[in-house]
């Protein structure tokens, strides 16, 4: 297993610099995910229209793989309805987890991630931005965690 | 832990040292492993395997029960270790060597037995600002259920308890003093002499914790002059599950049983009950017979070694890893008290704790990385979490050479 294929180029540089990062003002719902394993915390604003997401930001600390996942889904996600959203992230954490082999053609740059299967230890890394997502989604204001 | 670095000069053979530990002798994705993990739990060496093996093998049964061969037999083995416990912390009966399954139920049985039914509104108890969670949690527990306030008291930059203001926070109301021996996060060592004379002075009780401290030189419970000492087996080279309360039998007697069921009581009827005596009014149901055996057979291997010399042995490699790691650019240590225990806390520059680790584990280096179960730590230096290298009895030169290496490829790989 070479780190090359965990810490592609496109993770280092979506890690150094994260787009749509920062708080969204105004925002009509955020959510805060926290990693209690490493400390990693995240909030992930949105602006909607109805059921579709118009913007979305977050901020937060984190390892590379968490800051790269969250930023690469504020670009995956930004436009999609919620029923998209929940699509796109079956197949993202089925790529995430090994469950698919190969990740789907709609996982489009989200792909990059695909190398966190060889590292079970950072699946929750990835995944922390998507449950801080849907928490948003849900309009819930308790911090959600991934334990 | 100055005084066994002084006792010692003799050569220290750790490669006979690391032909101990079986363990040592596995890769790990493709690299011999380089283990620097043994202030989250270290690894066992042959005797303590081999100790446990034979008690399974040959001896099993449950203790203070039978009278048949193997529950005398089993009995022995655990008092034994006993025993074996109370010679090492070198406390003055076995009566006040309470076998717990490790550091944080030993302080939760202080909490539960000794704190909450004296402690009342107002009263206070005082820890530091450096505690492990495990003397952080029981007390917020305490003061939830009895209105006590927790007093912590603060560090400095380089992660020093800050005396003075300890001292200062030291005041009337203050009924117990609950202090890490040495952190867990950082290594500092805290100078526990001075806080057990200025906390005595003031009738003030104190439980040291000594999870940390007793793997790099022991403990002596009477020169210390603690009221509570807590540690576990696993650190020391001993198995998990199992740890240590020392109580001062003045104070233990008087202490309630916290946990009901067997082996604590002399007779039980439903009138009433009759607790049994020092130790085993605080060892309600079967322990952890073969975990008690390893430890004390952890504690004859750490003796044979000498406590002393695994200390220097330690000293000698903390010092040139801070060294050789303050060569790697954007490195920043974390905790730089003057008097540490083995333990090399940093961050590097542009690289989450988190990837580090598992770069470092990639080249079959294993170090700890997150908060360490000490968050207000992290807290106070700004930071969700430092990677931690730390040193035990088998890790030599190499050990250093290969962290340094692993931490130079992380650096290429966020370049």
């Amino acid at each position: 297993m070479d780190l090359k294929e965990l810490y592609r180029d496109v993770i280092l540089d979506h890690n150094k610099r994260p787009r749509n990062f920062g708080p969204l003002v105004p925002a009509d719902a955020s959510a805060a995910g926290h990693n209690p394993l490493c400390g990693d915390r995240l909030t992930v604003y949105l602006q909607l229209d109805g059921d579709r997401i118009r913007d979305v930001h977050f901020d937060g600390k984190g390892c590379a793989i968490s800051v790269a996942s969250a930023s690469l889904m504020t670009e995956a996600v930004k436009g999609r309805d919620r029923e998209s959203v929940a699509r796109l992230f079956g197949d993202v954490h089925a790529t995430l987890t090994g469950e698919l082999a190969e990740p789907p053609a709609s996982l489009g740059k989200l792909a990059a991630l695909a190398g966190v299967r060889e590292f079970p230890a950072r699946v929750k890394c990835a995944s922390l931005c998507w449950h801080t997502l849907n928490a948003a989604l849900a309009h819930e204001c308790q911090p959600v965690t991934t334990e | 832990m100055a005084t066994a670095l002084a006792r010692t000069h003799e050569a220290y053979d750790v490669a006979r040292v690391r032909g101990d530990f079986p363990i040592l002798a596995r890769h790990v994705n493709g690299h011999p492993l380089v283990y620097l993990d043994s202030a989250a739990s270290s690894q066992r060496p042959r005797a303590v395997i081999e100790a446990v093996d034979h008690y399974e093998t040959h001896c099993h049964a449950n203790v203070h029960r039978g009278v048949h061969a193997l529950s005398q037999a089993a009995t022995d083995a655990f008092e034994g270790a006993r025993e074996r416990v109370r010679r090492f912390l070198n406390a003055r009966s076995v009566k006040e060597i309470i076998f717990t399954r490790g550091t944080t139920e030993a302080i939760n049985l202080v909490a539960n037995a000794w704190a909450r039914p004296r402690l009342g509104p107002g009263d206070e108890i005082l820890i530091t600002w450096l505690e492990h969670h495990a003397n952080i949690v029981p007390w917020q527990m305490v003061c939830a259920a009895t209105g006590a306030t927790l007093k912590v008291a603060p560090i400095d930059e380089r992660g020093e308890l800050r005396f003075e203001a300890w001292e200062a926070l030291l005041s009337p109301r203050t009924r117990l003093v609950a202090v890490g021996h040495v952190s867990n996060a950082l290594g500092t060592v805290l100078p526990v002499a001075r806080i057990v004379k200025a906390a005595h002075a003031r009738g003030v009780p104190v439980l040291l914790d000594g999870a940390q401290a007793v793997p790099h030189g022991g403990a002596d419970v009477q020169a210390l002059d603690c009221d509570f000492y807590a540690f576990s087996a696993h650190k020391l080279y001993g198995p998990t599950g199992i740890g240590v309360l020392y109580g001062r039998e003045a104070l233990l007697r008087e202490m309630p049983p916290w946990q009901g069921g067997g082996d604590m009581i002399l007779s039980v009827s439903f009138e009433g009950t009759t607790y049994n005596d020092l130790p085993w009014k605080f060892e309600a149901g079967t322990p952890n017979i073969s975990g008690a055996v390893g430890l004390g057979a952890a504690i004859d291997y750490l003796e044979t070694l000498g406590p002393g010399a695994v200390h220097a042995h330690e000293q000698r490699l903390l010092a040139k890893a801070t060294a050789a790691a303050l060569g790697i650019p954007g490195l920043r240590v974390i905790g730089t008290a003057t008097d540490k225990a083995a333990v090399l806390s940093f961050t590097v520059e542009g690289i989450h704790p988190h990837d580090l680790g598992t770069i470092l584990d990639h080249e079959g280096v294993a170090i700890r990385t997150g908060h360490h179960c000490a968050m207000p730590v992290m807290d106070f230096f700004g930071i969700p979490a430092t990677a931690r290298a730390s040193f035990a009895c088998y890790n030599d030169d190499a050990d250093i050479e290969r962290l340094i290496r692993a931490l130079h490829t992380a650096r290429e790989v966020f370049s």
